[in-house]
């Protein structure tokens, strides 16, 4: 056993523990939103853990240093598009309307959307008051 | 800042690719190294255009070291996100105050919007919904400050300081 290998062990146990915490809190949590919330954080985090836990591991058990450049590239492929993964899907969750939690206590979101609506219907009758004053003249 | 010239986006983007070609076959093989050169050349070539927007730019030595110094806190944000998650995963009463929240950026290149709501994401309680111009609406696990003043105080600024000189 090498200093590696001990390493590289407790990584992927630090991993797993979050996977398992990841898959506990799509139990526990009330809505999608908050799903999504542990599900992305544990889940990217422990992925990271658990893959360049193997890369170290390989380094103390086979003497081989091929395996840690491909687990690093893994990991930053993962880290950079797991996040957009979950923006997708929070998004999509929203505009299909899927509602909050009775206990959120705040959207925001709602209300810029109501003032977007509100912008155009002024904008498309200001269109048509025009129209009309250009057919009386 | 505009765009930079072409030839400076190809080069830039030949780099970067030439970078993982390394990564992904780990060796310095000469024969490995001049196909990967190649390699590099003719998907630059094809992709350059939608890569990068101010090409070998990028690589000026401040940029480099913020970069450099971004990683470990952006790291250390990760960890303290999934303690975060942890605690209230584990607690029996659940203790969540959960609502959407909005913030204002004072960033205005795409790239840095787009790593500043990755970096939302994937720190304590946060989580990007949507991006309209400079304004993040953020589902907030536990909201602490309603107004946008508050929530950008203490959601987007601590990455600003970084992102800032990293990507304008």
């Amino acid at each position: 056993m090498s200093i590696a290998s001990i390493v590289g062990q407790a990584l992927v146990l630090f991993g797993t523990f979050f996977y398992v915490l990841s898959s506990l809190g799509l139990i526990r949590m009330p809505d999608v939103y908050n799903r999504m919330q542990t599900a992305t954080k544990s889940a990217t985090l422990g992925s990271l853990g658990v893959i360049i836990g193997v890369g170290i591991w390989a380094i103390g058990e086979v003497n081989s240093y091929s395996w840690i450049s491909k687990t690093l590239i893994i990991a930053v492929f993962l880290l950079l598009t797991n996040p957009i993964a979950a923006h997708a899907l929070i998004r999509a969750a929203y505009k299909s309307g899927v509602p909050l939690w009775e206990g959120s206590i705040i959207d925001k979101y709602k209300e810029a959307e109501a003032s977007l609506e509100r912008v155009e219907q002024i904008k498309e009758a200001l269109g048509e008051s025009a129209k009309e004053v250009e057919k009386n003249e | 800042m505009g765009e930079a010239s072409k030839v400076s986006r190809y080069l830039y983007t030949v780099l970067i690719l030439f970078i993982i070609w390394m990564f992904l076959t780990s060796s310095f093989d000469p024969q490995e190294l001049v196909m990967g050169v190649i390699f590099s050349l003719i998907v630059g070539a094809l992709t350059y255009e939608v890569f990068t927007e101010k090409g070998l730019a990028n690589l000026n030595p401040r940029r480099i070291a913020y970069f450099v110094a971004y990683i470990p806190y952006f790291v250390w944000a990760m960890i303290m996100a999934n303690l975060d998650v942890a605690y209230r995963v584990l607690h029996p009463k659940r203790p969540i105050n959960p609502g959407i929240v909005e913030c204002k950026t004072t960033l205005t290149n795409n790239t840095g919007k787009l790593v500043l709501a990755n970096s939302i994401t994937l720190t304590p309680g946060t989580i990007t919904l949507d991006i309209k111009g400079d304004r993040y609406f953020i589902h907030w696990i536990d909201v602490k400050d309603e107004s946008v003043e508050g929530a950008s105080e203490s959601i987007t600024k601590p990455f600003e300081k970084f992102l800032k000189v990293i990507f304008e």
